[in-house]
């Protein structure tokens, strides 16, 4: 097991390569459940304010 | 009319779009998941320690789909971009500029993977070798387009200067999948082949495919999700965006 994670000493540059793939297609995945929040953050807040215009 | 060709029209209409790409979203993440699950296994565990190079070999796993999909994503978004300038047709626009940062995402993978691969293996971080330059290129074509679609207001003026940008770096597409054949500098040429015999061992090559798919699986959820977003926020004027609020956030004060 050991052996496995020392890649034959290669681990420094192998499981970087493979954290970065990780991280950065996380980071994807998770941009447009952020970017659907603010949206619909701010299309609720122009509806309010737009109800609250109408009744004096 | 072809109900095909019914579909295709039909799948242009933003709401149906939502509601279409909503549909398959979760499916498509847990395809990407498990294939790339089984393409780790393989890649890690199943393929033995290349001859020559040993273990660092098992970067290529991560490096080779990625800079594939660096290339699928710009033709995709470059296609998308190509049918949104001629046709005007809003979803394509969308798809063009969903694909970008996703396709950027890809190519930075490559750049700094083939970095890692390329310190044990050829002694030196980076050389401005023709298949590292090009890809380079490439990475900063991404930046344009999305730079160019950031800059201007309109978001439809910005989504048809920034394809037509696209459109432009189309001809950096070439240089990168031939430079390793025009130029021999340091890049090795490929090893898997589309047209004709692989030059890899069955066991190796497996756990490689399957990643490649995986991540084109990836691509297209990312990029349905993206520009489900992209969508919302370009109609949230009309009525079908506006039935998607929760009801007590519309009746609030």
């Amino acid at each position: 097991m050991t052996d496995f994670f020392a890649m034959h000493g290669y681990a420094a540059y192998v499981w970087p390569s493979y954290a970065l793939f990780a991280v950065v297609l996380l980071a994807d995945a998770l941009a447009p459940v952020f970017a659907r929040r603010r949206v619909m953050h701010d299309l609720a807040r122009r509806v309010r304010r737009a109800a609250s215009r109408k009744t004096p | 009319m072809n109900p095909l060709v019914l579909w295709f029209h039909k799948l242009g209409s933003p709401p149906y779009f939502y509601r279409f790409a909503g549909r398959w979203l979760p499916w498509l993440y847990a395809l990407a998941l498990i294939a790339g699950a089984a393409g780790f296994y393989g890649a890690l565990f199943a393929a033995p320690a290349d001859y020559q190079q040993g273990d660092s070999f098992r970067i290529m796993y991560v490096h080779v789909p990625c800079a594939w999909m660096g290339l699928f994503a710009y033709l995709f978004m470059a296609a998308n971009g190509f049918v949104g300038l001629v046709w005007r047709i809003k979803l394509s626009e969308t798809l063009a500029m969903a694909s970008a940062p996703v396709g950027a995402a890809f190519t930075f993978i490559t750049l700094v993977t083939g970095s890692l691969w390329g310190k044990p293996t050829w002694g030196t971080w980076w050389t401005w070798d023709a298949r590292l330059t090009s890809e380079l290129v490439l990475l900063f074509l991404y930046f344009g387009v999305i730079g160019l679609y950031h800059a201007i207001e309109d978001r439809r003026q910005a989504a048809r200067a920034a394809a037509f940008l696209a459109l432009v770096g189309i001809v950096n597409l070439p240089i990168v999948h031939y430079s390793v054949i025009w130029w021999n500098t340091l890049h090795q040429a490929q090893t898997v082949s589309l047209v004709g015999p692989s030059k890899i061992a069955p066991s190796m090559l497996w756990p490689l495919l399957t990643l490649a798919f995986a991540t084109h699986v990836y691509f297209f959820a990312s990029v349905l999700a993206r520009s489900r977003v992209a969508l919302l926020e370009l109609e949230s004027g009309k009525d079908w965006v506006r039935t998607l609020l929760p009801a007590t956030e519309t009746l609030h004060d």
